[in-house]
């Protein structure tokens, strides 16, 4: 008997929740620093804050020692050039990102993420995270070091990017942070920051949240506060059904971070830029089907006759080797690699990739379908590090992949694994899995937008510190999560250490607790949080969707409204869950709000952004390449301009070394 | 013979997620304790297996069967629309094989890199 199903059929009983429940009873819990979000970036961030002597709280939405986007392991880690291996540097991988972008990432961040990328793993390495090759299993490979036994991706020759056995990088961190005596508080559904006097722009001083085992409710009075939460799967589309066992980002991920700090005052930049949704569309089990991309980069493609498919450099010249495909060629600087958070790559830091014409061969009869990835075309060790190092480290790779294949007969030194069978289209990226081509364009996902902080990570708000990769304007992934919670983390503690007591508003407390248990107010009769998850899901595809225009989307949030008013102020919550479910509905509106706002504000079309205005429908006109960030005053939004570059302008000096060695803490 | 039917919904999609083994499984809840979003919640019964209540809340991260100190408790079933789709050929035979398969060949004992 495993299931609720079986359960209410078997004993004719609905079982109670196991919870004690006491809706509403106040907590308080005062702490130097609050870090919101108990991922790979919050707990970095509290493990430093604690680590500077100060009292550290997480605010954590379900149990720290696992969660998170980063908490289900990582197999390579970005950015790491100040390794004793790297040919990259600092200034020259932070240009390609930025470059790539054509200025649309906060490139500040990049340039902190790559000076401390590398100390970050080597923590990392000291909490017990494997990083070298110790027992020379790869010794001899073209990817490994055989002094520092570290090994590489993407790019052999100027190894900037270390593979890595980060299974287990979660519960890692968690022991560290429970041995530094940070207070972890599991279970919370954040509904509010809170600021002096309650206003809307001064300084934060703590968050409120409702316990979604218990319904309790919690005051976190704190002197900084971190935010370290992640993206928001759940925005344009919501078919957990479907979708949950092929996303990259959990139930969790509901934009809460960016609510909190939107309805607080905090300045967003590039919100309106989106991408169609590849990740959180209708995939298959992330890295369980043959493919050639990031983790499985540079796995031979075979047609169903066995052909094998082709791989070309970027300037369209054939490889001939499988270690070809892990170099740069040409007048090529050096690869940058996949999955940081940017779009386009140009040509001198693009990765070597299948050949650009298969779409067109499959529809010629050329390949035959399916295709299949052929490891057994792979040198031993190279195969044995892709499936085996790789496929068994990366997160959802080592149980719902590695075990689960292995236990069921697969062999990769016998086999051949299938991709998927799909349109012809859907092989012009090698991340096969993810089939882009099965998600409609209307559905988006966030693309690079988040909060605009400075050089000490820090949001116009005193005391607020952002540290993540997703909400983050120039965040990217794993690693950069660690890197950059690392650093807020650091940045609040030293904040907390001389700020003044902060000064809890007791209105905006009691207004915050009324509004919090709603849901359990309403009658039975009332909506559950997945219709209306729903609903938000189809007003952002409807009214934000690819094309929009100012009509659109003030009528999405009109919209907005009248959900907020009708079904979402009358929903019905049965238990704490689905309490915790709901109050992240009022979340997701607040960040459809955002991106609606901020669409609204650009009154262009852009290309990097993947955003089009219908009634702006020139692409890129020169007047508009310019940042526009977004707060609210008074509920209002207020706009400014900002170069592109505005991280090297005044008050910031014209050099990003030295930026750095200003504002970083030694 | 048949046992009472009961009004209940349709079973939720997918259907369990997970599954445990009530033979090797003794009720400790560490799987319960540690899964990011509920999918699971202690069984009312002391020292029984949980009950899985939120399984199309699951992401299939595994860190329940990471969590689990008696192997083969507890395992991960991804949805059938996944199982289907994993699919492999034995390159010297041609040999079909699919994820949850009858008659399944025997398994590939390898450890993962590292153990």
């Amino acid at each position: 008997m495993s299931t609720w199903h079986e359960y209410v059929q078997k004993t004719g009983k609905v079982p109670e929740w196991p919870y004690p429940v006491n809706y509403g009873q106040m907590n308080e819990i005062t702490t130097d620093v609050l870090v919101i979000g108990g991922g790979v970036a919050g707990l970095q961030a509290a493990i430093n804050a604690a680590r500077m002597g100060v009292k550290v709280a997480v605010l954590e939405r379900g149990h720290a020692k696992r969660s998170g986007s980063g908490g289900a392991g990582v197999d390579h880690w970005h950015g790491a050039v100040t390794n004793p291996c790297s040919k990259v540097t600092p200034l020259m991988y932070t240009n390609a990102c930025y470059d790539s972008m054509q200025g649309w990432t906060g490139a500040h961040v990049r340039y902190i993420i790559t000076k401390e990328s590398w100390d970050t793993l080597r923590e990392c390495e000291q909490m017990g995270i494997q990083i070298r090759d110790v027992k020379d299993e790869f010794k001899g490979a073209p990817f490994r070091d055989e002094t520092s036994k570290l090994m590489f991706a993407y790019d052999y020759k100027n190894r900037h990017v270390i593979r890595v056995w980060g299974w287990n990088i979660k519960p890692k961190l968690y022991e560290q942070a429970v041995q530094l005596g940070v207070n972890i508080q599991n279970r919370m559904m954040p509904t509010a920051l809170l600021t002096e006097g309650g206003k809307q722009g001064a300084r934060v001083v703590g968050a409120t949240a409702v316990n979604t085992h218990t319904g309790e409710f919690f005051v976190f009075k704190a002197k900084a506060t971190v935010i370290a939460t992640g993206g928001a799967g759940r925005l344009f589309t919501f078919e957990p059904e479907v979708t949950a066992s092929s996303s990259m980002s959990d139930m969790n991920s509901a934009g809460v971070g960016q609510a909190l700090g939107w309805k607080a005052g905090a300045e967003f930049v590039c919100m309106e830029a989106s991408g169609q949704g590849r990740l959180s569309g209708h995939a298959y089990a992330p890295y369980s089907m043959g493919n050639t991309h990031n983790t499985y980069h540079g796995t031979p493609i075979v047609d169903a006759d066995g052909k094998e498919v082709p791989w070309i450099d970027v300037f369209g010249n054939l490889l001939n080797t499988v270690d070809d495909r892990f170099l740069p060629h040409g007048k090529q600087d050096f690869i940058l690699g996949e999955g940081i958070g940017i779009g386009p790559y140009l040509q001198q830091f693009r990765g070597n990739d299948l050949t650009h014409d298969l779409v067109e061969k499959i529809r010629k009869g050329e390949f035959k379908l399916p295709l299949y990835a052929d490891f057994t075309r792979l040198s031993a060790l190279e195969r044995r590090c892709i499936f085996g190092m790789m496929v068994g480290n990366e997160g959802k790779t080592r149980i719902a992949i590695y075990d689960t294949l292995t236990k069921a007969g697969f062999d990769p030194d016998k086999d051949l694994f299938q991709a998927p069978v799909t349109m012809p289209e859907g092989y012009a990226h090698p991340n096969f899995w993810s089939t882009g081509v099965n998600t409609a364009p209307t559905v988006r996902m966030l693309g690079g937008g988040g909060f605009l902080v400075d050089w000490d990570l820090k949001t116009n708000l005193e005391g607020l510190y952002i540290g993540a990769g997703g909400n983050l304007f120039g965040g990217g992934c794993h690693g950069e999560s660690h890197t950059t919670g690392r650093y807020a983390g650091k940045h609040a503690a030293a904040y907390a250490k001389t700020a003044p007591e902060p000064k809890i508003d007791k209105t905006q407390v009691n207004k915050e607790r009324e509004f919090a248990y709603n849901a359990t107010r309403q009658s039975k009769e009332g909506n559950g949080w997945k219709e209306i998850n729903a609903a938000i899901a189809r007003i952002m595809r409807d009214y934000c969707g690819r094309y929009k225009n100012a009509t659109t989307l003030n009528l999405g949030l009109r919209l907005f409204n009248e959900l907020k008013t009708a079904e979402l102020a009358t929903a019905y919550a049965s238990n704490p869950h689905e309490l915790g479910r709901l109050l992240e509905c009022y979340s997701l509106v607040t960040l459809g709000e955002l991106v609606m706002k901020s669409s609204l504000e650009r009154k262009a079309s852009n290309t990097i952004l993947d955003f089009i205005r219908l009634d702006y429908p020139a692409m890129d006109p020169p007047e508009w390449n310019k940042l526009l960030p977004v707060r609210q005053e008074d509920d209002k939004v207020k706009v400014r301009s900002l170069p592109l570059d505005f991280h090297l302008k005044a008050p910031y000096a014209a050099d990003f070394e030295e930026n750095y060695q200003q504002h970083t803490t030694k | 013979m048949s046992e009472k039917s009961y009004m209940v919904p349709n079973p939720p999609t997918p259907n369990k997620a997970v599954t445990f083994n009530p033979d090797v499984c003794i009720g400790c809840n560490r799987c319960v304790e540690v899964c990011p979003t509920d999918v699971m919640m202690p069984n009312p019964e002391k020292k029984k297996q949980p009950i899985v209540v939120y399984p199309e809340e699951c992401w299939y991260c595994g860190g329940c069967v990471e969590e689990c100190p008696r192997p083969g408790a507890i395992t991960m079933l991804h949805p059938t629309q996944q199982r289907i789709s994993m699919n492999w050929k034995r390159k010297d035979t041609g040999e079909l094989y699919r994820l949850g398969m009858n008659n399944p060949p025997p398994p590939n004992l390898r450890p993962p890199s590292g153990e």
